[in-house]
């Protein structure tokens, strides 16, 4: 109850905001100019390879350190500190003791974040019992496997029913099973009004949550906005196999269409869909086979972010 | 600073009970055998300092001629053993009021007279913070016997015990000074140590990144700061348990040397001391810790910290020689120092109102370098912050 009046108080404002945010590690400039809106209760992907800037620019929302220059708000506070209570975060080097129980770790996350210890341990052991993970709740971390591990830390970042859970490669190192539960638990959350940011470089995750993204690459925002916007940027594209090699129905096909096996690909010419299936038809194309594909996200990104930064991106594969 | 405090608590709690639960705890308990050893040999070294600067003096009320004949016993005796082992003679013409007289001698902060001398030739009184078989009576008798050269019969010395002042006589209390300043100075130095690594732990799992964005990074120094005073307080505790036990069936407790202010304040405030003590260098090494990245660089940078509290302690045993001068003053304001030099100066002195102001300072000191610890870990380690630019200029 008390998420959702405050996040009413949010509503319709954006619940994380950056305006030209600049950080440099000496004389390496690490984010360059990023600014962003987050709307309430949505789930945001920031994109891009490792070493974009996805995990600075966290860091510096977070307030765990400060812009070289820029402003940001979080929740309406401009330091990140004042809405510490209200927002979870899930690092991408995860970190526990490892000589701490399971649920007293989750608890010790969420006294940091202003809930009473015994409160804490209350929901702990809750959560984790939900997480079919009840029998580990009074083992020490060091004994769990790495994805329990995860889980617990992930679990810590959500205890206190944050406003705002940022997370930062939250995929990484989980098996499919466990990103399937993962994608779900954000979803829940979002449904329960939280707002969602999380960062990621397999782009599955972020086409099959999002609402907004924004694509960084080389400390630069390439694109934020809604992912069918970032769709809307390429046309749609055919896959069309047929009978007949040549014929007249060929100058219906872009010029710059290429082969992959026995499929022509190429871009949906601007007149649409009508005049060349007529074509096709017309001219004894013989269709054996005709799809017209709206583009993904991925195809978006490699647009937008170019081929370097998509090649760099998809070295982990989505499960 | 609530939120600061609150924060603090989460992480000081946290840490206590790692600390305190663990079986390692057990080995931390035992630690201070071997360096307490250490300590009573080195404090020995000093006292024995204290002792020399100390030499018993006893003031003469007699007539020009007594103490004349007097003084040439001393003389004598001197120049037969050591004159370094004599107890040395200051005469005082007998005032009308004998007995203020002795009393202000006795209580006088400029000359430190073990005890005065009176009644001569015929009925000698010695009254003083003295034992009617101890050195002092002992030596005084052999005088007054050669004095009286012609007489068989040695005079009986009349000897009354007196506790001065309320801490004893000023050896007694510099001795008292050095064993609270060698006890605080170990104790901290067992535990300033373990405060180096306390942020490795936190660097090296990869929590720090969740504590920094939960809690104010000065909650983080507070909470470790003050979490390992509560578990070196129960260590303390129970050695200063075992080390009253055993004191107790050695020599018995009322065998030590009573500081001035009172063995109740003066405990008091050893506590307060040792807190301050361990907080000011624990905030320093903390910070100092903070910059190592790992085990083996904290290990590097424990024997230069270690020689580092040496010398501190060494310039607060320094103070204790000299009660009131420019050194113990220096050592008094120095914020490292303070402590170890205010704990000598509550067996020294009996006043109050200097250790509420040297506390109020300590605890300035403790915040101040927090603080700036909190501010340098942000900036190196966190890498937080604008990039400065000598005098807004830039290279292009």
């Amino acid at each position: 109850m008390l998420r959702q009046a405050q996040h009413e108080r949010f509503q319709g404002d954006s619940a994380v905001e950056a305006i030209d945010l600049v950080k440099d590690f000496g004389a390496t400039r690490a984010v360059d100019g990023v600014s962003l809106s987050v709307p309430s209760g949505s789930i945001y992907g920031l994109l891009g390879p490792n070493g974009a800037g996805k995990t600075t620019t966290l860091r510096m929302l977070l307030g765990i350190i400060d812009p070289s220059s820029g402003t940001r708000r979080i929740l309406g506070r401009t330091k990140p500190i004042d809405a510490a209570e209200e927002v979870g975060y899930l690092p991408e080097e995860r970190g526990l003791y490892p000589a701490m129980h399971a649920r007293d770790a989750i608890a010790f996350m969420g006294a940091l974040r202003g809930l009473p210890l015994k409160e804490a341990r209350r929901r702990a052991e809750l959560m984790l019992t939900e997480h079919d993970l009840g029998d580990w709740a009074k083992k020490p971390i060091r004994t769990l496997s790495k994805g329990m591990a995860q889980t617990v830390q992930l679990l810590g970042s959500i205890i206190h029913k944050p406003q705002l859970i940022v997370l930062d490669e939250p995929f990484s190192g989980l098996d499919a099973i466990n990103q399937a539960r993962l994608e779900e638990l954000i979803r829940r959350e979002a449904q329960n009004g939280a707002t969602i940011i999380f960062s990621t470089h397999v782009i599955a995750h972020a086409e099959r949550l999002c609402e907004r993204i924004a694509i960084v690459a080389k400390g630069k925002v390439a694109f934020e906005g809604r992912v069918d916007d970032a769709r809307a940027r390429l046309r749609p594209i055919v896959r069309l196999r047929t009978r007949a090699s040549d014929g007249p129905w060929r100058s219906a096909i872009p010029s710059d269409a290429r082969l992959e096996g026995d499929h022509l690909i190429f871009e949906l010419p601007e007149s649409g869909p009508e005049p060349l299936l007529r074509a096709l038809l017309d001219g004894d194309a013989g269709i054996e086979a005709l799809a017209i594909e709206r583009p993904g996200l991925h195809d978006a990104f490699v647009a937008i972010a170019g081929e370097s930064a998509a090649a760099a991106m998809g070295e982990e594969k989505p499960q | 600073m609530r939120k600061v405090m609150r924060g603090a608590f989460v992480i000081g709690r946290r840490d206590f009970s790692a600390t305190v639960l663990s079986k390692t705890f057990l080995f931390f308990l035992f630690g201070p055998v071997f360096p307490l050893l250490f300590g009573i040999a080195f404090g020995g070294i000093v006292s024995g300092t204290v002792g020399q600067r100390d030499k018993t003096i006893v003031a003469v009320i007699a007539p020009e001629a007594e103490f004349v004949r007097l003084q040439a016993a001393r003389e004598r005796l001197a120049g037969a053993i050591d004159n370094e082992r004599v107890l040395g003679l200051v005469r005082y013409a007998p005032e009308p009021d004998l007995a203020a007289q002795q009393q202000r001698l006795l209580t006088s902060g400029e000359t430190q007279f073990r005890a005065v001398l009176t009644g001569l030739p015929d009925h000698p009184r010695l009254a003083g913070n003295i034992q009617p078989e101890g050195n002092t009576a002992k030596q005084l008798r052999l005088l007054l016997a050669n004095a009286a050269s012609g007489n068989a019969a040695e005079p009986q010395l009349e000897v009354t015990h007196i506790d001065e002042r309320p801490g004893g006589t000023p050896r007694d209390q510099a001795r008292t000074g050095q064993i609270a300043q060698t006890a605080l100075f170990f104790f901290t130095l067992l535990l300033s140590t373990m405060l180096l690594s306390q942020l490795v732990e936190e660097k090296s799992n990869k929590i720090i990144e969740v504590v920094a964005a939960a809690v104010p990074i000065e909650s983080l120094f507070i909470g470790k700061l003050f979490a390992m005073l509560a578990a070196s307080l129960l260590g303390l505790i129970v050695w200063t348990a075992c080390g009253a036990a055993v004191v107790a069936s050695w020599t018995g407790l009322a065998a030590l040397p009573p500081p001035a202010t009172g063995w109740p304040t003066f405990l008091g405030l050893a506590s307060v001391y040792f807190a301050m003590n361990y907080l000011l260098l624990g905030a320093v090494f903390l910070t100092i810790g903070a910059q190592a990245a790992t085990v083996r660089e904290v290990q590097t940078l424990s024997m230069p910290v270690t020689f580092g509290q040496m010398l501190v302690f060494g310039f607060a045993a320094a103070a204790v020689t000299a009660p009131g001068s420019g050194l113990a003053l220096s050592a008094e304001v120095f914020p490292l120092s303070s402590p170890l030099a205010m704990v000598a100066r509550a067996a020294q002195s009996p006043g109050i109102w200097p250790h509420v102001a040297a506390i109020a300072w300590q605890v300035l000191w403790v915040a101040l370098i927090l603080r700036l610890g909190a501010r340098l870990f942000r900036k190196t380690v966190l890498k937080s912050g604008p990039t400065r630019r000598w005098m807004g200029l830039r290279r292009a």
